[in-house]
Parts: structure tokens; C-alpha cells; sequence
């Protein structure tokens, strides 16, 4: 009985040695973001950006065939801990690509950068790992937080808002969102809100609005909070009198709850679905017509995502054991961003153009936020001088 | 701070309240009269919210699809009674906390399934869209006002129904002692049946009327299962009258310390302190009514007459 189970031993060893040598070939890429609860519709659209990336490509990227494994997170810091180390343990990926929140990002940073893996962040671009905290290991294709709340700051300016009210959920990012447009704002800040996440009712804070006399409002409600505000913004007939500022509030997530309510509102951004360059129009009306719904910044950064690492396999030609090549392949970022210009900074996060945006409504009857005119150019993040890289 | 501001503020603390009475009013039946915990009266909640976004989809008329939702969640409610409910009456508290929190997760995962995880939202009927002037600077949402004489006329009706009718008689008596009303000969078991029913087509009212003012999500109701039940608490299990003191309380209190809790506080305090402690003290404040009522007074403000 023992010999037989030295030999069923030998040859299930045998086996899965076989196994492994027959997917050596491929590159693994293990994805992490959020796919349950409400914010399920942002993982979703990073799903499907990188998708599409890897099918036009025939599923392989620089030449290689890729195995893509994709995780839910849940929004849970110890399940993102959980799948990212299975990933890079079990699964021995080259390349993580996560998350959708912030929070998750500092639970996977660790295990993932410390096992010398790759980790693309297509979305989470927290100030954490921007400064003295980098890391050769971690690369952003999407923004650093703060960045877009400066960008707002400036169209205030431009904009001729001399008093502004701001609102924000009541934690990390929300305060960050406050700070980073009280850095370039020049008027005065009528009041500085905090809500619970994931407020219901924001009838209390719109009464404060109608009684401020602040020429606009500044918030950051990602996410079903900003589709009920924004109904409720409107409903309470603000719109009249207070124009509407936000990040991450109106975007293609939310717009199909908020429909007419948010037409006309402004936002700050790096891109829109109609940025004109012929990358972008390519890929937006290939996304609508594969999954058949309006792709927002998550899916575009996902998609570059993608964009990003074919560029470096292609550079390496496929051996990606030669960690410093394939990082220095990864930072020369030569590949064609469905944004136009943009490079890695010192620090691995972009450099890029931010834009005004603002919701229109589409012949066809759907919504998006709409390219209005470019607000900065290579607009680099507040953090990079900290990081030694 | 203006009067007026003061007063928008309390309409809506009493819209609030209303939506809450209207959810806390199947509960507190449903806990008070047949000793059944139900986590799953907030996905009722959620269930109102869906069926009416369906509804209004498939005819086109809000008014047709508020009646539509109402007789669906009724049946809804029924049907779960029948085929899950009825089952745990005799079992342990533990287990009715474990089925229905199942019923939870199943129905969160199955609006997410059909009617996919981005946030879903319905536009008030015509005549109710459009906002008053109150003042020159105010104006206020005509739905609102509408939801607020909604709350005012179920409460009305459930007041009369309990305290007049019969079958409001037969509730009070199987509160008390469901194994006398059931020795007097009376159907306990459809007594149930029907306070279960009405109870989900409540909070599924509440659902419908929350859907245009508030995003229709999966999960929508896990945060406000959590508040009814401090309602309930604060009023009294198993009372209506309760019930309905305390949610105006929680709405009032809650819309009101929103507003004004980072005010109070900075004139006491730095401004920065204020800002930090201010919200986190505003959303605290209804459970820490909550923890006052228990310790002064354990059974509720309008405890219900022979519950235990």
C-alpha cells in the first residue's frame, strides 16, 4: 500500500510538473478590483476595458499568449490581501492589475511589490506610494488622487467662481478631494461639508447650498451617492442659480441613473469619450458595440493597462525574468494612450493633460461627460519630488 | 442660521421620519405581535424600489406601477411568509436571525443579477416633479410634500385599522396571547399570514415612494434596516403609535443634527476640531438616543400594551 502511494505521489508530482511546463509559455496576469456590492460597476468596466485590449489582440500581448485571472476583491481589505497573495503565490503571476479603490491598493501593495511582481494600478492612484513611499515595482496608468480636485481648483478660477461650497463623504478621500482643490482655488470656501458614506438624503446639505449664496458647489460622491444627489440637486431646483462641480460624481457609471439631472455639470478629467485622437474614437465605439454601454475613465485606464504591458513584453520579446528590463521597458510607456500624450513620472505615476469636461446627452439618448476645453498640460502630481526613484 | 432654513430642515426631518414609519411599521408588527426577528424587512424596502423602477419601465405611468408594486410586493410578502417565515415562528431567535440575513444576501445577489450592479433611479410622476418657491432663496421639492401626506395618511389608516376594526382587535388580543385568540377559535396562523403581508407591502411602499428621491441599488436597505430597528426600540416594540413618535424623533433629530452639530460645536470648539468631530457626532446621535431610552426607559417611549 505504501509503494502505491509513493507512486501515485510521483506521478501526481510528475503530472503537475508537466502541467506548469506546458503553460511556461504563457504570461499570467492577475487582476484584482471590485466586482460585488454597489461599486460593482466600476470593476466591471475594468474588466471589460482590459478585455478588449486583449481580444483585439487575439488574447496575447507583445507576442505572447496571455492567461488572464480575474478577482474580486469584494471592498474588503482582507479578501483583497487574501486573492492578490494567491495570486502571486499560487499562481505566480508576472503582472497584478488592481484595484478600483484605494483602500484595497494599500492592503495588496506590500505582498505584491515585496514577491518583485508588477502591480499596474489601472484606477487606485493613492499619494501613499507617490512620494517617499514609491516603488520600482508599482506602476499608475490612471491619475494621482489628488490631482483631479486640483484641476477642478484652477477651473473655478477659470470659471469666475468667487465663493464655492464643498461637500465630500467623511473619510480619507473626501478630505483629500477638499485639500486638493483648496490648493489652487483662489476664492473663498463657503463651507466644507461632511456627509456619512453613503448618504441617503442630502436634503439638509442642499438646504445649506440654497442659503450660502456660493456661486458654485465642489463635491466628490462616487458611486450611488452621486447619483442621488445629483437627482436630488436637481430636483430641489439648485440648478438654477448654483453651478455643479465634481470629480468622480457624474461619470459614465453614474450618468445612466442621473440622465437629464447632471446635463450641463462640470467635471475634471484626463479623458472623455469623445477626446479626439483616432485611438480613443476607435476604442470607444469597439467598447459600445461589444458590451453596450458607454465606457468611462475605469475602462479606459484598464485598457491602457493593457496597452502599457504589451508595449513591454513586446520590448523584452517575451522574458520578463530580467526584472530591471522589463521595468525600464515598462517606463518608457511607449504606447499609443487613448488620452494622446503621457509618460511616467520618477515616481511611475503619469503625466498627462487634464481637461474641463461636462455631461451632454447624446443623439443616440445616451449620456457622457464631454471634452470642453484643456485645463493643464503634463500636469504632473504634488508628491513626486519625495520619491528617490 | 435662518428660521427658514430651520423650518425646510424640519420638513425634511419629517419626511425622513415618515419613510422610516412606514418601514418601522411592518417591523415593529412583526417583532411585537408574532416574536419573529426579520432582517429581511429591509430588502423589502429594496424589492419596492426595484418593482416600481420595473414597473415604470413596462407601463410608463408612475401611478400604474406604485399600484402594480404594491400588489407584487404584496403577494412578495405572502409567498415568503408561506414558504420560508412559517417555519421559524417555533424555532430560536438564532435561526430566524441566520434565515433571514440568507434571504438578505440571496435577494441583494439576485437584483444585482437581473437588474445588473450600477445604480438605477426613476423620475417622479409629472405632477409631482417641480419644486414650490417658499421663500426667495428656498424652494422645496413638491415630491417631498407628497411623501409626507403619503406617511400622514397610512399612519391614519393603520392607527384606525388597530384600534377599531376587528381584525386590528384580533391583532392586539394575538399579540398579547396568541394561544387564547388561537382557543377562542380564530385562525392565528392567517392572522400571522396577513400582518406578515401587509407589514412587506408597507415597507415596500416605502421602497416605491424612497426610489425617485433616493438611487435604487442592491443593498439599499441593509443601511436602513439598521435605523428602523432603532426606531422600533426607541417607540416601543409592537407599537404603532410608537412607532410612529419615534421615526418623526429619528428624522427630526437626525436631519437637524446634520446640520447643526458642526455649528454648535465651533462655537465651543476650533473650527478644525469642529469639522473633524462634528460629523461623526451628527450621525451618532440617534443611537445615542437609542442607548438613553434603553437605560431610562427599557420599554420604549409608547410601549405596546402586554408585550413582554
Amino acid at each position: 500500500m505504501k509503494k502505491h502511494l509513493k507512486y501515485l505521489t510521483t506521478s501526481l508530482a510528475m503530472s503537475t510538473a508537466l502541467g506548469s511546463m506546458a503553460l511556461a509559455e504563457d504570461i499570467k496576469i492577475g487582476m484584482v478590483v471590485t466586482l460585488s456590492g454597489p461599486p460593482a460597476a466600476l470593476g466591471q468596466q475594468i474588466v471589460d476595458g482590459f478585455q478588449l485590449a486583449l481580444d483585439e489582440k487575439d488574447g496575447m500581448l507583445g507576442g505572447q499568449k496571455i492567461e488572464l485571472i480575474v478577482e474580486d476583491d469584494e471592498l474588503k481589505p482582507d479578501v483583497a490581501l487574501l486573492k492578490a497573495t494567491s495570486l502571486v503565490e499560487r499562481d505566480e503571476v508576472d503582472f497584478v492589475v488592481g484595484t478600483v479603490f484605494s483602500n484595497m491598493l494599500q492592503a495588496i501593495f506590500k505582498p505584491v511589490v515585496q514577491s518583485e511582481t508588477f502591480l499596474v494600478s489601472p484606477n487606485a492612484g493613492p499619494s501613499t506610494f507617490a512620494g517617499r513611499n514609491c516603488n520600482p515595482y508599482f506602476f499608475v496608468t490612471s491619475y494621482q488622487n489628488n490631482q483631479n480636485a486640483e484641476i477642478s481648483g484652477m477651473i473655478a478660477n477659470e470659471e469666475g467662481f468667487e465663493s464655492v461650497f464643498t461637500m465630500v463623504p467623511n473619510y480619507q478621500a473626501g478630505r483629500d478631494n477638499i485639500e486638493g482643490f483648496k490648493q489652487t482655488f483662489k476664492g473663498t470656501v463657503t463651507d466644507e461639508v461632511f456627509t456619512p458614506l453613503g448618504h441617503q438624503d442630502f436634503s439638509a446639505e442642499l438646504a445649506r447650498i440654497s442659503t450660502s449664496d456660493a456661486d458654485a458647489v465642489f463635491t466628490f460622491m462616487p458611486g450611488g451617492m452621486g447619483v442621488r444627489l445629483v437627482n436630488q440637486f436637481a430636483n430641489a431646483g439648485l440648478s438654477e442659480n448654483t453651478k455643479f462641480m465634481s470629480v468622480f460624481t457624474t461619470d459614465e457609471t453614474t450618468l445612466p441613473g442621473q440622465k437629464d439631472a447632471a446635463v450641463g455639470f462640470l467635471a475634471a478629467g484626463s479623458w472623455a469619450p469623445d477626446l479626439a485622437n483616432d485611438a480613443n474614437t476607435a476604442f470607444v465605439s469597439a467598447f459600445e458595440a461589444k458590451y453596450g454601454y458607454v465606457p468611462g475613465s475605469y475602462a479606459m485606464q484598464a485598457y491602457d493597462a493593457a496597452s502599457l504591458i504589451d508595449s513591454a513584453v513586446a520590448k523584452t520579446g517575451g522574458d520578463l525574468s530580467d526584472k530591471d528590463a522589463v521595468r525600464a521597458a515598462l517606463k518608457e510607456a511607449d504606447f499609443t494612450s487613448l488620452r494622446g500624450d503621457f509618460s511616467f513620472n520618477n515616481n511611475h505615476y503619469p503625466v498627462q493633460d487634464f481637461h474641463m469636461l461636462n455631461v451632454i446627452k447624446r443623439e443616440d439618448g445616451n449620456y457622457q461627460t464631454s471634452f470642453v476645453r484643456t485645463i493643464a498640460e503634463d500636469y504632473p502630481d504634488s508628491f513626486h519630488q519625495d520619491c528617490k526613484m | 442660521m435662518s428660521t427658514t432654513l430651520f423650518l425646510i430642515l424640519c420638513l425634511n426631518g419629517l419626511q425622513y421620519g415618515m419613510l422610516l414609519f412606514l418601514i418601522a411599521a411592518g417591523l415593529t408588527l412583526v417583532f411585537g405581535v408574532m416574536g419573529f426577528i426579520n432582517l429581511a424587512h429591509g430588502v423589502q424596502y429594496m424589492v419596492g424600489a426595484y418593482l416600481v423602477y420595473a414597473y415604470v419601465q413596462l407601463t410608463g405611468s408612475f401611478i400604474v406601477a406604485v399600484f402594480l408594486s404594491l400588489g407584487t410586493a404584496l403577494i412578495f410578502g405572502l409567498l415568503l411568509e408561506f414558504f420560508v417565515f412559517r417555519h421559524l415562528y417555533t424555532r430560536s431567535h438564532l435561526d430566524q436571525v441566520l434565515a433571514t440575513f440568507g434571504i438578505i444576501i440571496f435577494l441583494n445577489e439576485l437584483a444585482k443579477v437581473v437588474f445588473g450592479p450600477a445604480t438605477l433611479s426613476v423620475a417622479p410622476p409629472e405632477f409631482l416633479a417641480g419644486s414650490i418657491q417658499l421663500t426667495e432663496t428656498l424652494r422645496y421639492p413638491v415630491y417631498r410634500f407628497a411623501t409626507i401626506i403619503a406617511g400622514l395618511a397610512v399612519a391614519a389608516v393603520l392607527y384606525f385599522t388597530i384600534s377599531y376594526t376587528r381584525i386590528g382587535m384580533l391583532i392586539r388580543a394575538g399579540a398579547t396571547s396568541a394561544e387564547m385568540v388561537s382557543a377562542l377559535g380564530v385562525n392565528i396562523q392567517r392572522l400571522f399570514m396577513i400582518v406578515f403581508g401587509v407589514g412587506a407591502m408597507l415597507a415596500g411602499f416605502a421602497g416605491v415612494i424612497a426610489a425617485p428621491i433616493f438611487a435604487i441599488e442592491p443593498g439599499m436597505g441593509d443601511n436602513i434596516l439598521i435605523v428602523t430597528f432603532v426606531v422600533i426600540i426607541i417607540g416601543g416594540i409592537g407599537s404603532i403609535g410608537g412607532a410612529f413618535i419615534a421615526a418623526l424623533l429619528v428624522g427630526l433629530i437626525d436631519t437637524l443634527g446634520r446640520s447643526f452639530a458642526t455649528e454648535i460645536l465651533s462655537t465651543l470648539f476650533s473650527p478644525s476640531f469642529a469639522n473633524q468631530i462634528g460629523p461623526a457626532l451628527a450621525s451618532m446621535l440617534i443611537y445615542i438616543l437609542m442607548a438613553a431610552i434603553l437605560v431610562f426607559r427599557p420599554k420604549g417611549l409608547l410601549p405596546a400594551k402586554g408585550v413582554a
